[in-house]
């Protein structure tokens, strides 16, 4: 005990000489050192997300045309999203394509991952195959997918019409427009597939002989071992698909341009049409605050609901 | 083995079998359609094996549509982009991991935050502000903000990092080396592999983009492929064979750095998912 407050003494006392000599000097210098390194992103940062961030949020309540200056409004750009009946029905198209085809694939890709974390021959072949559609440029896979659905030209409803059924006009029909889309979606779920795999890896196999020897069968194995312990990346697969899904736009650009009858408008291309097409700037801008704000309450949304999620105690 | 196992296996076979052609049928249809002739495009039922096969789409694809240019726009937004990126996120993120210093951690998080913001929120003002410098029409919008680092890359770079022993700076730092001298002479080079695995997602990206060449390029002689290809298929909707092969070729070299460099691909895609 009589050594204690010495220490702490001669401990204060050399900070103290630190802080009045070297080590501020050192802190200051490290300081502009770290802004130094770090400030490419800084003004990036600034000038390209601060600033329109500000900027889009003031042109919301404005009318804009980019050619005359910003008039301002109010909240009518708001207003005048609600009731626009056009706006709606992106939102549905939306939220169709997101309830509908985010599950499938998050399903679809977890399948595949479980089939290829296996050890089998031609292991890498296989994985190679199922990953390589989610490499091919956006823009080469939409092209491909509106030839592929093709009603009269295309094989898929060959292969319908040559087991007798007489198949759908996809991406002409306005009943199948947006099915159609998931479809050709699907065949992208590799990058998905590939981070289920790498959580596949990390399950401990202990687990898995311990869940064995407790009599456990494959069913409840999966259930009460791969689930879980994945969960963490079923979230993060969730979270993804979610924002991918509500920004979708160049896929449905070029394979439907939002038609037929605006059956696959969906929400980032009306945004753009206002924007780019018809210089709505203003009213394109309250459709990006809609959109950031639906963006955060669904993430929120899903967080808090996150209970199921197991997060290993981290040793 | 038991005759149960040998079954499963048999199953799972083969199912990963069906599953690969349903996963290879479309870019067999796509290599189909580029060597037809126009009349068996539209043929019913749909063939797959072209007769004859017109490998002259290849040539008609060069001088048909000016291919080569927007083949040549696509590698200078390109490889300017990755260079541009990738070298400033290897700055940035040094400042992010090997300096302490009071604000850190929170501008970090600022810079995290911005991987979750919707494009669309920003890209208005940034398209007005580029139309007032009169960039609109030209390469800048894409590549000038290249220079301010990508999150993503930042991100995947102060991770690997961190992974350094600070031993080494430390002794450099005795040495009397400045942290620029540390960060080019050693940090650098010892992080190769991370510089590689965000060079190939940013060439990704990049020569995949489409909503950005869309906005900015005005003027046909500067589309990017991805842009050259859209308009393609808006004004001449009967040029599937040409849409088919060119497809194909813009796919090619990313398919081909996907071969090569395969296994940094994948830790790529999960670790920049997962290591959080």
């Amino acid at each position: 005990m009589a050594k204690a407050p010495t220490k702490a003494t001669v401990a204060r006392h050399s900070q103290q000489i630190a802080v009045s000599s070297g080590l501020t000097k050192r802190q200051r210098r490290d300081t502009w050192l770290g802004l130094a390194f770090v400030s490419p992103w800084l003004v990036g940062f600034l000038v390209f997300t601060i600033y329109p961030v500000i900027a889009s949020l003031y042109f919301s309540f404005t009318d804009y045309n980019v050619v005359s200056d910003p008039r301002w409004i109010g909240f009518r750009n708001y207003t005048d999203l609600f009731s626009d009946p056009l706006f709606g029905e992106t939102l549905y198209n939306t939220l169709y394509l997101a309830v509908l085809g985010i599950p499938f694939s998050l399903i679809l890709s977890l399948l595949i991952a479980m089939l290829l974390n296996n050890k089998l021959k031609l292991q890498g072949m296989f994985r190679t195959v199922y990953f390589l559609p989610s490499v091919v440029p956006a823009v080469a896979a939409a092209l491909l997918w509106r030839w592929f659905l093709n009603p009269d030209y295309g094989p898929i409803n060959e292969v319908l019409w040559q087991v007798g059924i007489n198949g759908p006009g996809w991406l002409s029909d306005p009943r199948w427009a947006k099915p159609a889309l998931i479809l050709a979606s699907l065949w992208g779920v590799g990058g998905s597939m590939v981070i289920y795999l790498a959580g596949l890896q990390n399950v401990p196999t202990p687990l898995y002989e311990s869940a064995h020897l407790d009599g456990a069968n494959a069913w409840q194995r999966f259930r009460f071992v791969t689930l879980p312990m994945l969960s963490p990346v079923i979230l993060f697969n969730l979270v993804m698909g979610i924002i991918t899904s509500f920004q979708s736009f160049t896929n449905i650009y070029i394979m439907t341009g939002g038609g037929p009858s605006n059956s696959t408008m969906v929400y980032a291309l009306y945004l753009y049409q206002n924007a780019f097409q018809f210089f709505r700037m203003g009213y394109a801008s309250a459709m990006a605050w809609v959109l950031l704000l639906i963006t955060a309450v669904a993430l929120i949304a899903i967080f808090r609901t996150s209970g199921w999620v197991h997060y290993e105690s981290r040793s | 083995m038991t005759s149960g196992r040998w079954l499963q296996y048999l199953l799972i076979y083969a199912v990963l079998i069906i599953g690969a052609l349903f996963f290879l049928t479309p870019f067999a249809w796509m290599v189909s359609t580029s060597l037809k002739t126009g009349a068996q495009v539209f043929a019913i039922p749909p063939r797959w094996i072209p007769a004859p096969v017109m490998w002259s789409n290849y040539s008609r694809l060069m001088t048909e549509i000016p291919f080569r240019r927007y083949l040549g726009n696509t590698v200078l937004v390109t490889v300017t982009s990755v260079v541009f990126y990738v070298g400033s996120s290897a700055v940035v993120a040094y400042g992010f991991s090997r300096i302490k210093w009071p604000g850190r951690e929170v501008l970090f998080y600022c810079l995290l935050a911005t991987m979750v913001l919707p494009p669309q929120v920003t890209l208005i003002p940034q398209f007005v502000m580029f139309q007032k410098l009169g960039w609109v029409g030209t390469f800048l919008p894409l590549i000038v903000p290249a220079l301010t680092g990508s999150a993503f890359a930042v991100f995947l770079l102060r991770q690997f990092y961190g992974s350094i022993p600070e031993e080494i700076s430390d002794s450099a730092r005795i040495d009397g080396a400045s942290e620029w001298q540390i960060f080019m002479r050693i940090i650098l080079p010892l992080a190769r592999p991370a510089l590689a695995t965000a060079s190939l997602f940013i060439f990704i990206w990049t020569w995949t983009d489409f909503l950005n060449p869309l906005i900015y390029l005005t003027d046909d002689r500067l589309y990017t492929l991805a842009v050259g290809l859209q308009q393609l298929s808006s004004t001449r909707s009967a040029a599937w064979p040409l849409l088919m092969a060119g497809s194909l070729l813009m796919s090619l070299p990313i398919i081909l750095l996907f071969f090569f460099a395969q296994k940094t691909f994948i830790q790529g895609v999960s670790t920049s998912g997962l290591k959080g």
